[in-house]
């Protein structure tokens, strides 16, 4: 039969160094300890491809990879197995999002089987929203696995070259695992314990919730660094801009999970330009967040603010101050 | 019983040691359960397993006891059926995203096993296996123990 002509790389794929997983970017920028920067891409309602391009090329030149969500929030978007297609077809370095809400251990095996055949090098395991929050709370919700569960079956596909049944895979997915983590809901004492468990699943980045409460960080990284994870997975802060204090007081109530200090409000509230104050709390953020050992980097999600993470990072200097540092020696 | 699944979690401490006695018991058993048959007894042990473990943790009849593990609080009571929770979107006074009424499940569990003297909690639980779900996990715990003693 004849060959058709395919391109079998789209994406832009680097070697394996020794001691990576992953043939991706975002890998070798946290292991040469360098502060990475991450964001996250909405996913359409639509089915055309040239919208996906669009919003990711806000980013250009600012971030060292890109999260795709899996419908987030419980609503229903374009899958994130397919935003990753597209980005790692145009070069990017996307990190997949998988939620366990809509599909059960078959279905997203063969996503990751899937996603790594189009090149993508990261994925971020979640337990996800419940429907109940989302545009379909008549759906019938999955959580066949949780978050550690997927880690574990990641880490088995990539490492032993297994499905979960114990079946062989023919070529194991190179993938870079990783997790989220909520430092800033109860019970804050058991977080870092909590971390420790998926650390022991197999993540190896983690990316947080917002984070508007430094302090509460730094009890939280202070109880990490006890346990001696900061050794063992990379932490990326996660941050955002607040609009105004008026959309703070919405998200508070209306986000599970989202903890917003009445401090941040009342500044916000205070100024005479909220959005200006909202970037600019957030570019704070990142720089105190920064300097606490054992964070590697930040993950900035700005919802219907994608425009401004250019700025962001930017004005927080984290780019200028890393591309000016030595190179690492090998 | 909401009510009393709270109780079970306050009591963990007492609950373990219980258990523990009362493992030992059906484990040693297993000469009898062999020759009355495990088969037969599947639906004896399911039923009075769902009305007592019911009754005391609420529990869903997963089949793969985990209550050892969770502070005796039923993780199948969490609406994402977390076995390794709590999820990030615990409320800030410690109840569920998804049932605002309801005390979370793993919070209340991280407090049970705080009180408990093994320290399971930080071990990882792998997804349950759906096909176990209504059978006995007491049957199951005395036929695994006793193979594997056979075994090792």
């Amino acid at each position: 039969m004849e060959q058709r002509n395919v391109d079998l790389s789209p994406a832009e794929l680097l070697p394996i160094l020794p001691g990576h997983s992953s043939p991706g970017r975002f890998e070798r920028v946290l292991r040469a300890g360098k502060f990475a920067v991450t964001t996250e891409l909405a996913p359409p309602d639509s089915a055309d491809p040239s919208q996906v391009y669009e919003r990711a090329s806000v980013f250009e030149g600012y971030v060292d990879a890109i999260n795709a969500t899996d419908g987030s929030g419980a609503h229903c978007h374009m899958s994130s197995v397919a935003v990753c297609g597209l980005l790692t077809r145009a070069g990017y370095s996307p990190i997949m999002q998988i939620s366990c809400r809509d599909k059960n251990r078959i279905a997203i095996q063969g996503d990751i089987l899937g996603a790594s055949a189009m090149g993508v090098a990261n994925i971020l395991c979640l337990t996800g929203d419940g429907v109940e929050s989302g545009d379909h709370p008549q759906a019938k919700s999955v959580f066949d696995l949780d978050c550690m569960s997927l880690l574990q079956i990641g880490r088995k596909m990539r490492d032993e070259s297994k499905f979960e049944s114990g079946r062989k895979l023919d070529h194991a997915p190179s993938v870079f695992l990783g997790a989220a983590a909520n430092p800033f809901a109860p019970p804050y004492e058991f977080r870092a314990d909590r971390l420790a468990k998926k650390v022991a699943a197999g993540a190896q980045f983690i990316q947080t919730q917002y984070c508007y409460d430094i302090d509460l960080l730094k009890s939280y990284m202070q109880r990490v660094r006890d346990l001696g994870l900061d050794e063992k997975v990379f932490i990326l802060v996660g941050v955002g801009p607040l609009a105004s204090a008026k959309t703070a007081e919405w998200i508070r109530k209306n986000v599970p999970g989202v903890h917003i200090p009445d401090a941040v409000i009342k500044r916000l509230a205070g100024a005479t330009d909220q959005k200006a104050e909202g970037v600019q709390l957030c570019i704070d953020m990142i720089q105190q967040a920064s300097e606490i050992a054992g964070v590697s980097g930040c993950h900035i999600m700005a919802y219907r603010q994608e425009h401004a993470v250019p700025e962001i990072v930017e004005r927080s200097g984290i780019l200028s101050r890393r591309n000016s540092r030595q190179p690492p020696v090998n | 019983m909401y009510k009393a699944r709270l109780w079970s979690v306050k009591q963990s401490r007492l609950l373990e040691a219980f258990y523990n006695r009362f493992e030992l018991v059906i484990v040693r058993l297993h000469p009898l359960w062999n020759l009355i048959g495990y088969q037969r007894l599947e639906k004896p042990f399911a039923v009075t397993e769902k009305v007592v473990k019911g009754f005391m943790f609420d529990c869903q009849m997963c089949g793969q006891c985990a209550l050892s593990s969770t502070g005796m609080s039923c993780p199948m009571n969490c609406p994402k059926t977390l076995r390794n929770g709590p999820c990030g979107g615990v409320r800030s006074n410690g109840n569920c995203e998804i049932k605002p009424d309801m005390a979370c499940v793993w919070v209340k569990a991280w407090e049970g096993s705080a009180r408990m003297k093994a320290d399971n909690v930080h071990v990882v639980q792998f997804a349950v296996d759906q096909q176990l779900k209504g059978r006995s996990s007491w049957l199951a715990v005395a036929r695994e123990k006793n193979n594997t003693a056979g075994n090792g």
